[in-house]
C-alpha cells in the first residue's frame, strides 16, 4: 500500500488519542466543570490607538470582579521573547481587541451584562495600519554574500518586483481558552496550549512570583497551527491575575469572532525583490522583506528570521543581499502559523523564478532545477547543506502524477470558455529551532520512567494538539524497547511531573525531543532490570558537524537539516464567472523517515489544504479604523470537504543520520509551497504575472477583465 | 417544561424556548462531547440529529425540540453502526486534534442513513456542513466509504 521502501516503524498503528476523542469523552477546556467557577469575559479596546482617560463600571452585584492592570501584583507584561506585551492595557491601548479588563463572576449573562455598561473614555490618537507608513521598526536584520553591489553594476538587467502576502487565521476548531485556580497556596493553570513550560514562565513573572508556585496542564488542545504558541501565556497571565483576585477557579473561553478578531495571525508581508541578469544568467538578488508584526513584538523577530533565510529559496544565488524589518502598526499582533516566515517569501521566491524564467524564455522548472541546491551546498546563510537533497527525485515523482511538463505545454495556448494552467513550487523547512536556539536557548531535557510493571511512561513537556504526538512518541520507546505499543504511557504534559522539553514548535518535537526520547530508550533497554522502577533522563546535545550560526553576523547554519516539499496545482478557470477550480492537487514531501505513515499523511494532507486556503480563498482586512471585518465563518472562508476533492500526497524516504529512526520534522513543511504553486498556475491559465496572495475569485475576475483589454 | 427524547431517553428540561439546543445539552445534561465551534451554524462541531436529520444544535431553539427525538455522540457511540465508523476512523488515523470528529461522525451517520453505498462526491457533499481544519478530509471521506463497505446491512 505505501510502497517498497516503506520501514517497519512507518507502519500506522491507531493512535493514542482515538478513543476518547471519536467517543466524544475527551475533554477540552470548556468541557472541565469545576465547583464555583467564575466566568470571565474581556473588554477589549475599540480603539486601533488611544489613550485611556476614564473608565466608568456599575455598581457590581456581590461576588462579581472586574480585573485589570491594577490587579497585576507583578510585572504588567508578559514574557514571550521580548516583554512588551502587557497583561492588561497601560495608559494608551495600541490596537482594536486590546484586553484593558476582565469582568467575572458566577453567571455568564451577568458578565456579559456588566461588560455591556462599561464606558471607556478615550482620547483618540492616529492609528498607523499601513507597515509601509510605520517608523517603528521592531526587528532589524541584515546578511549578505558574494559581491551584489558588483552584480547588480554589471547586469545586463535589473528585474524588480514587489510581493503582498496577506493574514492568514489559524482557525484551529477549539477556540483559545484557559482556567486558573488557587491549589494548595500555588496557581493552577490549565487549557489550551503548545508550550505549558512558556505559560509557567509568563504567569509567574505576571503574579511576580517563582515558577515552582504556578502548575500548568495542558488540556486536550483542538488544534493550534501555531496559534496557540505565545497566545495562551498572554490569555494565561490575564486569568490567573483574575483567579488570584477572587480566590476562585476562574475560566475564560473565547466565542469565535473574538478568537477571529483578536488573537495572532500569519504575518502579512511587502517584499521587494531585485534580481540580476547577465547573459541569460541569475547574477544576484537583492531583497527587501517587510513583516507587518502589529502592535506588539511576541514572536517577530523568530519570524522574520525564517523568513529571511527562506528569501532565496532552494536556489543558488551566489552573489545576495537580504534585509528585513519587522514592522510596528497598531493592529492585532502576527504570531506563529504553521512555517513561520517562510511561506511568505516561499511564495516571492517561487513566483519570482517564474518571471524570470518568462523573462528569458525558459519553462519555470527548467530554471528552477538549473540553480536548485545539492548536497555540499551553501545555504543562503553560508552555512552547509550537509544531507542529500532529494529534490530531483522528488520533481520526476511529481512529474509522474501529475504530468506536469506534458500539461504545461498542453495550455501554453488556450482559447474558450474554460482555461487550465498548472503551476509548480520546490522548497523546503529548516527543522528545528532557528540559529542556535536549541543548544543556548532550549536545552530541551527528556525523560522516560521504566514502572515496577514494566510498563514505561515518557515525560516531556511536548503537546499532542492533534499532530498525533503522543502516537509517534510511543512508537519509537515500543519499538525501540520491542515491547507492545500500549505498555507505553503518555499523559498531557503537566509542569510538576515533567521536564521542560521545550515548546512544541517550529518541527522540532519529533526530531529533536523524539532524538532524545530514542536515545533514553536505548539507555534503558541496555540497563533494564524487569519488575524495577528505573528513570532515564536526556540533554540535548548539538550536533557536531554543525557550522555555528552567529545571529550578529546572520551566518552559519541555522538549522542542522532541512526537509523538503514539491507542490503542483492544476486549475480550470471559468473566463465568464471568474470561477477557478482546484482540479489537480499534488505533493511530493520528505521528511526522512515518517514515523507513522497516516499520521504524515495527514499532516501532510492537512497542511495541503491550508496552503490552498492561504493562496486562494483565506482573505481577512482591516477597515480605516483597524477593524477586521472578515471576524466569522462567513466572512472568512477556509477550506470544506468540496473544494479540493483531488489532493493527492506522497511522500518518499530519506533517512536522517541525527532524527530518531531517521525522522526530520514534518508538520510545518506542508503548506509552505502551495500558495506559489497555486499562483503559479493562474498566471499560466490566465498568461500575466500576478504578485499576491490570497488571490480570491474577485481577483481572478478583474485579471480576467485585465486581459481583456 | 419542555419533553423530548435525548439518546433513547425521554428527559424533560426547565429551558426557555427560546434558549439554544447547544447550549442546554453542554450545560443542563452535560453532553459536551457536543462542541461549541462558531455558535452561528458555520463550522458543523455541535451537529446533532434530531429527528434523523442532521442539524447544527447553536441554531436550533428549544421550542423547536419538544416532542423531538435528538441523537448526540453520547448516545450513537452505543450503536453498532458507530463501531463500524470507530474502526474506520481509526485504521486511516483520521482522527488529528477531534474537535470536529463528534459532529463528523453524526454527520457520517447521516450520509449512510440516506444512501449506504455513496460516492465520493456524496460524501464530500455529506460533510461540507462540517470544517476539519487538521486533516484535509481525505481521510475522514475514505474512513467513511470504507465503512460503508464494511458495514454492509447496517445501513
Amino acid at each position: 500500500m505505501w510502497g517498497l521502501c516503506m520501514e517497519d516503524i512507518s507502519r500506522p498503528i491507531k493512535k493514542k488519542d482515538h478513543d476518547s476523542k471519536i467517543s466524544g469523552s475527551a475533554l477540552y477546556v470548556d468541557d472541565l466543570e469545576m465547583e464555583g467557577i467564575l466566568h470571565g469575559k474581556l473588554l477589549h479596546s475599540s480603539k486601533a490607538k488611544a489613550r485611556i482617560m476614564n473608565i466608568s463600571v456599575p455598581e457590581l452585584p456581590e461576588g462579581y470582579y472586574v480585573v485589570d492592570k491594577n490587579d497585576v501584583s507583578g510585572e504588567n507584561s508578559v514574557h514571550v521573547v521580548q516583554d512588551d506585551t502587557p497583561v492588561y492595557a497601560k495608559d494608551t491601548v495600541e490596537y482594536v481587541g486590546e484586553p484593558i479588563l476582565m469582568v467575572i463572576g458566577p453567571e455568564v449573562k451577568e458578565v456579559e451584562r456588566i461588560l455591556y455598561e462599561i464606558v471607556v473614555e478615550y482620547e483618540e490618537l492616529v492609528p498607523i495600519l499601513d507597515m509601509q507608513k510605520s517608523d517603528t521598526v521592531f526587528f532589524n536584520y541584515n546578511y549578505e554574500k558574494g559581491n551584489i553591489d558588483k552584480a547588480m553594476t554589471e547586469a545586463d538587467e535589473i528585474m524588480v518586483e514587489t510581493f503582498r502576502t496577506g493574514c492568514q487565521e489559524q482557525a484551529y476548531l477549539e477556540t483559545q481558552g484557559i482556567i486558573a485556580y488557587p491549589e494548595n497556596g500555588r496557581i493552577m493553570v490549565r487549557g489550551s496550549m503548545q508550550c505549558p513550560f512558556y505559560v509557567c514562565r509568563a504567569v509567574a513573572k505576571a503574579l511576580g512570583c517563582d515558577q515552582s508556585e504556578v502548575r500548568v496542564i495542558q488540556d486536550t488542545t483542538g488544534g493550534a497551527f501555531g496559534g496557540k504558541e505565545d497566545f495562551p501565556s498572554i490569555l494565561a497571565c490575564q486569568v490567573a491575575v483574575a483567579s488570584k483576585k477572587a480566590n476562585k477557579p476562574v475560566k475564560v473561553v473565547y466565542d469565535r469572532r473574538e478568537d477571529m478578531e483578536f488573537t495572532p495571525k500569519r504575518h502579512p508581508s511587502i517584499c521587494t525583490y531585485k534580481v540580476a541578469i547577465k547573459n541569460g544568467e541569475i547574477t544576484g538578488m537583492d531583497i527587501d522583506v517587510l513583516y507587518n508584526s502589529g502592535a506588539y513584538t511576541t514572536l517577530s523577530p523568530v519570524v522574520l528570521q525564517r523568513g529571511l533565510i527562506c528569501s532565496s529559496g532552494v536556489y543558488r544565488i551566489e552573489n545576495l543581499r537580504v534585509s528585513g524589518r519587522a514592522i510596528k502598526t497598531n493592529t492585532v499582533p502576527s504570531g506563529a502559523f504553521r512555517g513561520f516566515g517562510a511561506p511568505q517569501t516561499f511564495f516571492d521566491i517561487e513566483i519570482m523564478m517564474n518571471h524570470i524564467a518568462n523573462k528569458i524564455g525558459m519553462d519555470s522548472l527548467e530554471l528552477k532545477e538549473k540553480y536548485m541546491v545539492k548536497q555540499g551546498d551553501e545555504t543562503s546563510t553560508s552555512g552547509k547543506y550537509h544531507f542529500h537533497v532529494p529534490l530531483p527525485e522528488m520533481i520526476e515523482r511529481i512529474d509522474q502524477l501529475s504530468n506536469y511538463r506534458e500539461k504545461l505545454k498542453l495550455y501554453k495556448n488556450q482559447s474558450g470558455r474554460y482555461i487550465k494552467g498548472i503551476g509548480i513550487a520546490l522548497f523546503f523547512h529548516g527543522c528545528g529551532f532557528t540559529g542556535r536556539g536549541e543548544r543556548d536557548l532550549i536545552k530541551a531535557v527528556v525523560r522516560i520512567r521504566k514502572n515496577v510493571d514494566d510498563t514505561v511512561e515518557i515525560l516531556t513537556g511536548s503537546t499532542d494538539m492533534g499532530q498525533g504526538l503522543k502516537t509517534t512518541f510511543c512508537k519509537v520507546v515500543a519499538d525501540t524497547l520491542k515491547i507492545p505499543y500500549d505498555n507505553v504511557l503518555i499523559r498531557n504534559p503537566d509542569t510538576d511531573c515533567v521536564p521542560d522539553s521545550g515548546p512544541t514548535v517550529a518541527s522540532r518535537s519529533m526530531m529533536i525531543v523524539g532524538g532524545l526520547l530514542k536515545r533514553a530508550t536505548e539507555k534503558l533497554k541496555k540497563g533494564w532490570k524487569t519488575g524495577e522502577e528505573q528513570i532515564i533522563e536526556e540533554h540535548f546535545v548539538e550536533p557536531d558537524f554543525i557550522i555555528p550560526f552567529s545571529l550578529e553576523k546572520f551566518k552559519g547554519d541555522a538549522y542542522p537539516t532541512y526537509s523538503w516539499g514539491v507542490n503542483a496545482v492544476e486549475v480550470e478557470i471559468d473566463t465568464l464567472t471568474a470561477v477557478t477550480k482546484i482540479i489537480g492537487a499534488w505533493g511530493v514531501y520528505d521528511v526522512g523517515v515518517p514515523i507513522d505513515m497516516n499520521v504524515i499523511t495527514g499532516q501532510m494532507e492537512g497542511g495541503f489544504l491550508q496552503g490552498l486556503g492561504y493562496a486562494s480563498m483565506e482573505q481577512m482586512d482591516y477597515n480605516d479604523k483597524g477593524i477586521i471585518r472578515n471576524n466569522n465563518f462567513s466572512d472568512y472562508i477556509i477550506p470544506t470537504a468540496v473544494d479540493v476533492p483531488n489532493l493527492v500526497v506522497d511522500i518518499i524516504n530519506n533517512p536522517y543520520i541525527d532524527g530518531p529512526y531517521g525522522a526530520k520534522g514534518a508538520g510545518e513543511l506542508a503548506p509552505v509551497g502551495v500558495a506559489p504553486a497555486y499562483l503559479e498556475a493562474v498566471e499560466n491559465a490566465i498568461g500575466i504575472s500576478l504578485n499576491k496572495i490570497p488571490f480570491t475569485g474577485e481577483d481572478v475576475m478583474r485579471s480576467l477583465q485585465e486581459v481583456r483589454k | 417544561m419542555l419533553k423530548f427524547i435525548l439518546n433513547g431517553k425521554e428527559v424533560t428540561s426547565e429551558a426557555k424556548a427560546n434558549e439554544r439546543l447547544l447550549d442546554v445539552l453542554r450545560n443542563e445534561f452535560r453532553l459536551t462531547g457536543v462542541k461549541c465551534g462558531c455558535k452561528e451554524g458555520e463550522c458543523g462541531a455541535c451537529s446533532v440529529i434530531i429527528d434523523g436529520s442532521l442539524a447544527n444544535s447553536c441554531m436550533v431553539a428549544m421550542g423547536r425540540v419538544d416532542g423531538s427525538t435528538v441523537v448526540t455522540i453520547e448516545g450513537y457511540r452505543e450503536t453498532e453502526r458507530f463501531a463500524v465508523l470507530d474502526k474506520a476512523f481509526s485504521s486511516f488515523s483520521a482522527v488529528q486534534c477531534g474537535f470536529c470528529i463528534p459532529g463528523m461522525i453524526l454527520a457520517s451517520e447521516c450520509i449512510l442513513n440516506k444512501n449506504p453505498n455513496p460516492t465520493e462526491e456524496v460524501v464530500r457533499e455529506g460533510i461540507s456542513g462540517n470544517l476539519c481544519r487538521c486533516t484535509g478530509y481525505n481521510a475522514i471521506v475514505k474512513a467513511i466509504q470504507t465503512a460503508a463497505k464494511e458495514g454492509k446491512g447496517l445501513w
